[in-house]
């Protein structure tokens, strides 16, 4: 083995994925078994960097399995060592079972990523191109992990806590374990009060209805208007189309003032009614900005057609265009459901009254100190759950709605 | 009909027909193209009606009410209320009975005039005595009050007799519920004008540093979920198995209701029994639990010197970046993707490291994206209000201009002010539009 710039990046590495990994897989046993486990950062580090120069005792072309196998049995013993046995600071009589496959989890972990990144570097001095394809690859990796854990540690944490009671969580806040065998009643009581006592079927009625109505009126309001930009000529037509735009940089807080007053006087404030002439006044610029694009992409000639055959223009536009823009169509709708289901703002200023409530103005009315937190996340999965799957369900759809007419945030 | 209309259509990556088109064809204008005008027209009357409604009338409403002294309570107008009471007894016959009409101003500041009160009296009764503010025509009761001060209460009075006939069969004259009129002055369109509430928000200090955090927010939010959003597009790059896994999972944030994930970030991060806090002491990181959400500013000692560092803006940056890079995530990679594989290889081949790839192919080519990016991000990071206001309230050196308008309007009840407040996130927005539209959108179409 040659020692140089290889080397040196290569325990760096090792010793970075090793920290990484302890820590991680230290943490995540604590939240899944509710174990006291503490990881020894430095115990961890350093069998990542053994782990790396085991790799690097051989040149690339001549690593085996076996060399491998070696290296994962050195981010053990390693571990072990410098720990004095207690990698997570556990005795090792407690749960050895669980301490046994942590331990085995990290070194998996640290080989995979050390192999991943030293797959093609030797120990030697590294030219240019491999010490940047080796930091690249280490940031990369890094970037993998950052980012899987500042997305699912929340949302694990949400729907956890929500099956919890109070007591356990005040306990102890790290364990998020959960004892199925209290069976599924017990364990599902947050959501079967929320719906009982605090009418949340209700709110989630009202919530889909005024998201559903919000996409049927922002459609009926967007078509014709997107149609007129797109085919027909008329006087100031460039001017409007790229004016559209603005309306979105029109921050809400500033029109709810206001709103507030006139719906006040004239009675809508607290109506599911003043609800639906806010939101699509909201939504009809995007959608109307986004559906005009894409018509602008249809061709023309099968409307022509239509045309000269005696069809009306809204005749083309219904057995045409429509038909033809049924994708964007359907990424408008997610899009506009979206916000209409997520909206907080208007729904918290103008609703009053807990029998037309929608989801996110139900959840921020369990946000006291008098209702359990386990209740208040219960609600938070209840209002995010069905917009996820309609996400993850549609992804495609959506994922052009939201990249297609640039987005409201 | 299909020339006029031939000339008009755009395909599919033509860009929008150029101005100086328009006004040469508006001379010589045609039938024809007068009717497709006049259709594009109704088409669009929709769309107009409710943007003008509730978007662009608003806005000049702020204005309206941003010079007038009005409060939450000055919503509900000035109303007589009145309430009708009987004294003696009406089921017999002969005997002297009186109907008492009483009536109060609700509000206590505004007066009401031209109160006009209208009843109606059971037949088979005879009125004896009539207050002078009445009139009884056949079974008509008409009282009619020229003022009816702020907060003052009257009462009327009318006397009657029943006769047999009713008192064999009486109905209580309360049956007939009283209606009361009367005009009040609407303080939104009477014509009292004021600038207290613009004194009153540039006067306050707290004015200043609620913009200079609003600024701060404003900046590092946008900076933070644009480099975040580069970071994870980076590496979504390259293709591999479970991508399109992954892509999904990275849109979570954005996709969840803005409610579901303020208070998971405020549960997760609660000082006492927060996961978080228990992950940070668990580690050794921390001696006590942090109050992300309630300290203003933790002191960090830096060689000898301590600096305050303003832990709770920091905190609900950091949730703006983590809600909002998906965002830039999702255009970033688009944009990637389209870069043509053509000039990596060049690239390669001439040795170019991957870093520098990065520096000198990629970021040129995502520069476009990512200043209309940091733009729009700006401004829509600047109009932000529920992240902010779920997750802090505006406490603790978190109160944004937007927070603000909530919390002088109705925190304070003071709408004037609000609206005051409003009008200057007004004009900043104005400032930042003519920016965008002298140099974004020009590049972006």
């Amino acid at each position: 083995m040659r020692i140089g710039t290889g080397l040196l990046l290569g325990l760096i590495s090792g010793l970075l994925w090793g920290a990484i990994a302890v820590a991680i897989i230290g943490i995540s046993l604590t939240l899944i078994t509710g174990l006291p486990a503490t990881p020894i950062i430095s115990a961890g580090a350093l069998g990542g960097a053994v782990n790396a120069a085991i790799i690097l005792l051989r040149p690339p072309k001549d690593r085996t399995p076996g060399l491998y196998l070696v290296a994962f049995a050195g981010v053990i013993i390693a571990m072990i060592l410098v720990s004095f046995g207690a990698p997570f600071s556990l005795a090792f009589s407690e749960s050895s079972l669980i301490q046994a496959f942590g331990v085995g989890l990290v070194a998996l972990a640290v080989t995979f990523a050390n192999r991943a990144v030293l797959i093609d570097i030797h120990a030697g001095m590294l030219k240019r191109y491999k010490t940047d394809l080796v930091i690249v690859r280490v940031l990369k990796g890094f970037g993998f992990v950052f980012f899987s854990v500042i997305v699912i540690l929340p949302f694990y944490v949400m729907v956890m806590t929500s099956l919890k009671n109070q007591q356990e969580l005040f306990l102890n806040p790290l364990d998020l374990s959960i004892d199925l065998t209290q069976g599924a009643a017990s364990l599902f009581d947050s959501y079967v009060e929320l719906f009982t006592k605090f009418n949340f079927g209700r709110f989630l009625l009202i919530s889909t209805i005024v998201s559903v109505s919000t996409v049927l009126i922002t459609l009926a309001f967007s078509i014709p208007g997107a149609y007129a930009v797109a085919r027909l000529k008329f006087p100031g037509q460039t001017v409007l189309s790229s004016s559209i735009l603005l309306i979105y940089l029109v921050p809400m807080i500033v029109l709810v003032i206001p709103l507030y007053a006139v719906f006040s006087q004239l009675g809508l404030r607290n109506t599911v009614v003043g609800l639906l002439i806010v939101y699509p006044a909201t939504t009809v610029p995007v959608a109307l900005y986004m559906l005009q694009g894409y018509f602008r992409g249809l061709p023309a000639e099968l409307e022509e057609a239509g045309l000269m055959d005696g069809l009306s223009r809204l005749g083309v536009i219904w057995k045409i265009t429509l038909p033809l823009a049924l994708p964007a169509l359907a990424s408008v709708s997610l899009y506009v459901f979206m916000i209409a289901w997520n909206e907080f703002l208007f729904a918290f200023m103008f609703l009053d009254d807990p029998d037309i409530f929608t989801l996110s103005r139900g959840v921020v009315s369990l946000n006291s100190s008098e209702v359990p937190r386990q209740h208040l996340m219960a609600g938070a999965v209840i209002a995010t759950v069905p917009i996820l799957v309609i996400f993850l369900w549609f992804e495609r759809f959506l994922v052009q709605g939201l990249t297609a007419g640039s987005v409201k945030g | 009909m299909t020339t006029s209309h031939g000339t008009n259509t755009p395909s599919a990556n033509a860009p929008p027909h150029s101005n100086g088109q328009t006004p040469k064809r508006k001379s010589k204008i045609g039938p024809m193209a007068r009717r497709e005008a006049k259709l594009a027209l109704w088409m669009l009357a929709p769309t107009f009606l409710i943007v003008m409604g509730v978007v662009l009338f608003p806005l000049l409403a702020n204005f309206w009410i941003s010079v007038k002294p009005v409060k939450l309570s000055d919503l509900r107008p000035p109303t007589p209320v009145v309430s009708e009471r009987v004294r003696g007894d009406f089921d017999v016959a002969g005997q002297e009975f009186s109907i008492q009409y009483r009536m109060r101003n609700s509000s206590r500041k505004g007066d009401i005039t031209d109160v006009i009160l209208t009843d109606t009296l059971p037949t088979g009764i005879t009125i004896t005595k009539v207050d002078p503010a009445c009139r009884v025509t056949g079974s008509d009761v008409r009282c009619t009050l020229d003022q009816l001060e702020a907060g003052e209460r009257k009462r009327l009075e009318l006397t009657a007799i029943a006769d047999a006939g009713f008192a064999a069969n009486p109905i209580s004259p309360r049956d007939s519920e009283p209606t009361v009129i009367g005009s009040a002055e609407n303080i939104l369109t009477n014509s009292e004008f004021t600038f207290d509430n613009f004194a009153r928000i540039f006067d306050s200090r707290e004015f200043w540093s609620v913009l200079w955090v609003s600024i701060a927010y404003t900046v590092f939010g946008t900076l933070g979920a644009l480099l975040l959003g580069l970071f994870a597009a980076l590496i979504l790059n390259k293709p591999f198995a479970g991508r399109s896994i992954i892509r999904g999972l990275f849109l979570f944030p954005y996709v969840a209701p803005v409610i579901a994930v303020a208070f998971t970030w405020v549960i997760l991060l609660d000082p006492f029994n927060g996961t978080f806090n228990a992950i940070l002491l668990r580690m050794n990181l921390a001696d006590e639990g942090v109050n992300f959400f309630g300290q203003r500013a933790l002191p960090i000692d830096i060689f000898g010197m301590t600096f305050e560092f303003p832990l709770a803006l920091a905190t609900v940056i950091a949730f703006e970046a983590w809600r909002y890079f998906p965002l830039s995530f999702l255009f970033i990679l688009a944009r990637m993707q389209s870069i043509s594989s053509d000039m990596y290889e060049a690239a390669e081949v001439d040795g170019a490291t991957p870093l520098q790839q990065f520096w000198h192919i990629s970021l040129p080519q995502l520069l476009g994206i990512l200043s209309t990016l940091f733009l729009l991000r700006f401004i829509w990071t600047f109009n932000k209000f529920d992240d902010i206001f779920l997750l802090t309230g505006g406490a603790a050196g978190t109160r944004t201009l937007t927070v603000d308008v909530y919390e002088q309007g109705f925190a304070l009840s003071n709408l004037g002010a609000g609206a005051a407040v409003a009008v200057a996130i007004f004009i900043l927005l104005l400032i930042f539009a003519v920016f965008y539209f002298k140099f974004v959108h020009r590049e972006d179409s």
